[in-house]
């Protein structure tokens, strides 16, 4: 029975499951007879189309918001000038020294332990632990941030997945200062790729390509057998598989929620008084990202532990995804999206348009009948 | 009217408030460009059909081929008399104009059977057979005492969905 249900999620994992989101409240009322005119007028769906073209809630989840400008009369005007020659000449200096340092060590140290302490594994891992979360303060140390934690700090127990709303990858360095999570994550290009590579996977990090579907079953795979070891790391997923600006969250994918423990929810809520903390991975590099941080006066954010959540007798992993969401999007006052992250990277699923045809087909034949 | 700047001058709206007979306010027109400048993410002064595609609420619609043969390359000038036909203001000749246009591809002011009967195909896909829309569609002429021979020009259109409330308005949103 086990391994029954686990082949099934490992082809569903990733899959986007909107279909079973959709409602068929699009469904005409009660069925009148057909006119010609019935059959020409397709304004319904012409609405739709053009509404869609104006203004869409998919495209609005990943809109970055320009900062204010605030420099706009004649004694402001000074101040945001001091305020740019202190960010860009003192404090980024500053940060690059600091983050350049915490590197030097972190290196000084880690090199040393993962090769040389190869035969005290539980030695080994406890320092590299110790050490990325010292890396990572070090980076939140670098943007100045001030992140507000509320709630008990995680652990480290069997059989308990986080899930938390995605902004950027900061958001991973951010609740890693404070844990070493074992975090699953979309392989990166670059320095980013390197760092992923070599120092992240030892404290038991989990890579994956979203385009390659073999990928996708490897990960399901591994992320059973780390939830079940004792002394792995909590396991962090980023449900929504995508960066999302921090106004809203799109759909969460269902394999966190299927398998089989607690889910505790993580909601981080970015304060854009400094700095917008969204990382538009597609018109920005992560470089670039971090420059943008490290010029701004400081990063501020609040993270939220909830409490853990089981899935209820009788709920999908689904319905179970949605509960999580809700509480999440209430707790970091974010609008929620029917919509599937993927679809930045992915043409959305025939079937989504099948349904409609079938409604409306439903509705043309039910007519004809009425005679 | 450059594309890579994101402000219109007063004569730019202007412009484009004529061209599209007033069915915007100056501010909508603003937005929308906002809205074009956004989806033409290439920045080539046109969405390209992959763009509108991007918009996965346009996607799934069953019509977005079609509308696409009508979008297709437009420049700003012209996306925003295409969205026009949605306007509060426009007149419901107007619209039912712009349907019209959306059966007549080929542009020839004549609307065929068999182009009733392609977006039929478009709307309901594989949940009727062939046969099946060839029988509604006679069933409807008939009533009306057309035959399948018979093509429907725009007056004809006008006479049959003049006296129906269309509902075909979308808002375009100031921020």
């Amino acid at each position: 029975m086990v391994e029954l249900r686990s082949s099934s999620s490992e082809m569903d994992l990733d899959r986007p499951n909107i279909e079973e989101y959709l409602t068929t409240d699009s469904i005409q009322e009660s069925p009148k007879k057909l006119h010609l005119r019935d059959l020409l007028d397709i304004s319904p769906t012409l609405t739709e189309a053009t509404g869609a073209i104006v203004d869409d809630s998919f495209t609005r989840c990943f809109k970055s918001n320009p900062p204010e400008p605030w420099n706009w009369n004649v004694y402001l005007f000074p101040l945001w000038c001091l305020g740019v020659i202190i960010r860009y000449g003192i404090l980024f200096p500053l940060r690059v020294a600091i983050l350049t340092a915490g590197w030097l060590v972190f290196f000084a140290a880690f090199i040393p332990v993962h090769f040389l302490l190869t035969a005290h594994n539980k030695w080994r891992r406890k320092i590299e632990r110790k050490l990325v979360e010292m890396i990572c303060s070090v980076f939140v140390a670098s943007w100045t941030g001030v992140v507000k934690y509320h709630g008990p700090r995680p652990s480290m127990r069997p059989q308990q997945v986080f899930v938390a709303n995605h902004t950027s990858m900061i958001d991973f360095i951010i609740l890693e200062q404070m844990t070493a999570f074992a975090v699953i994550m979309q392989k990166h290009p670059g320095w980013v790729g390197f760092i992923q590579k070599t120092i992240l996977e030892g404290v038991g990090c989990i890579w994956f390509n979203r385009t390659e579907s073999k990928d996708r079953e490897v990960v399901a795979r591994k992320l059973r057998e780390h939830i079940h070891g004792a002394d792995n790391n909590p396991l962090l997923i980023f449900p929504e598989g995508t960066c999302v600006n921090n106004h809203y969250t799109v759909m969460f994918k269902k394999g966190a929620f299927e398998l089989g423990c607690a889910v505790c929810p993580v909601a981080i809520k970015y304060n854009k008084i400094f700095v917008d903390a969204f990382w538009n991975s597609k018109k920005q590099s992560f470089t670039m990202h971090l420059f943008h941080l490290m010029t701004s006066w400081a990063v501020v954010c609040d993270v939220w532990y909830l409490e853990p959540q089981y899935i209820r007798p009788g709920e999908t992993p689904i319905e179970f995804a949605e509960r999580v969401r809700d509480m999440i999007s209430v707790r970091a006052g974010l609008k929620k999206v029917p919509w599937d992250g993927y679809l930045k990277y992915f043409r959305p699923s025939p079937k989504l348009t099948e349904r409609k045809q079938q409604i409306f087909a439903e509705s043309v034949l039910q007519r004809l009948e009425e005679k | 009217m450059g594309n890579t700047s994101s402000m219109l001058t007063q004569y730019d709206i202007e412009e484009v408030q004529e061209h599209c007979n007033h069915a915007f306010s100056q501010q909508e027109i603003v937005s929308l460009y906002h809205r074009f400048c956004q989806l033409d993410r290439s920045g080539g002064g046109f969405i390209s059909a992959d763009e509108f595609l991007s918009v996965p609420e346009f996607a799934v619609n069953p019509l977005s081929q079609r509308l696409l043969r009508m979008l297709d390359g437009l420049n700003f000038k012209e996306f925003v008399a295409f969205l026009s036909a949605f306007s509060s203001r426009t007149t419901l000749q107007q619209k039912i104009e712009f349907i019209f246009r959306v059966y007549d591809l080929d542009g020839n002011g004549k609307v065929s059977c068999n182009d009733v009967l392609s977006v039929l195909r478009d709307l309901t896909g594989s949940f009727m057979s062939e046969q099946q829309r060839q029988k509604v569609l006679n069933h409807v002429l008939e009533e009306v005492g057309y035959t399948k021979d018979s093509s429907l020009v725009l007056s004809d259109f006008i006479k049959i969905l003049g006296n129906s409330d269309l509902k075909m308005e979308v808002e375009v949103p100031i921020d």
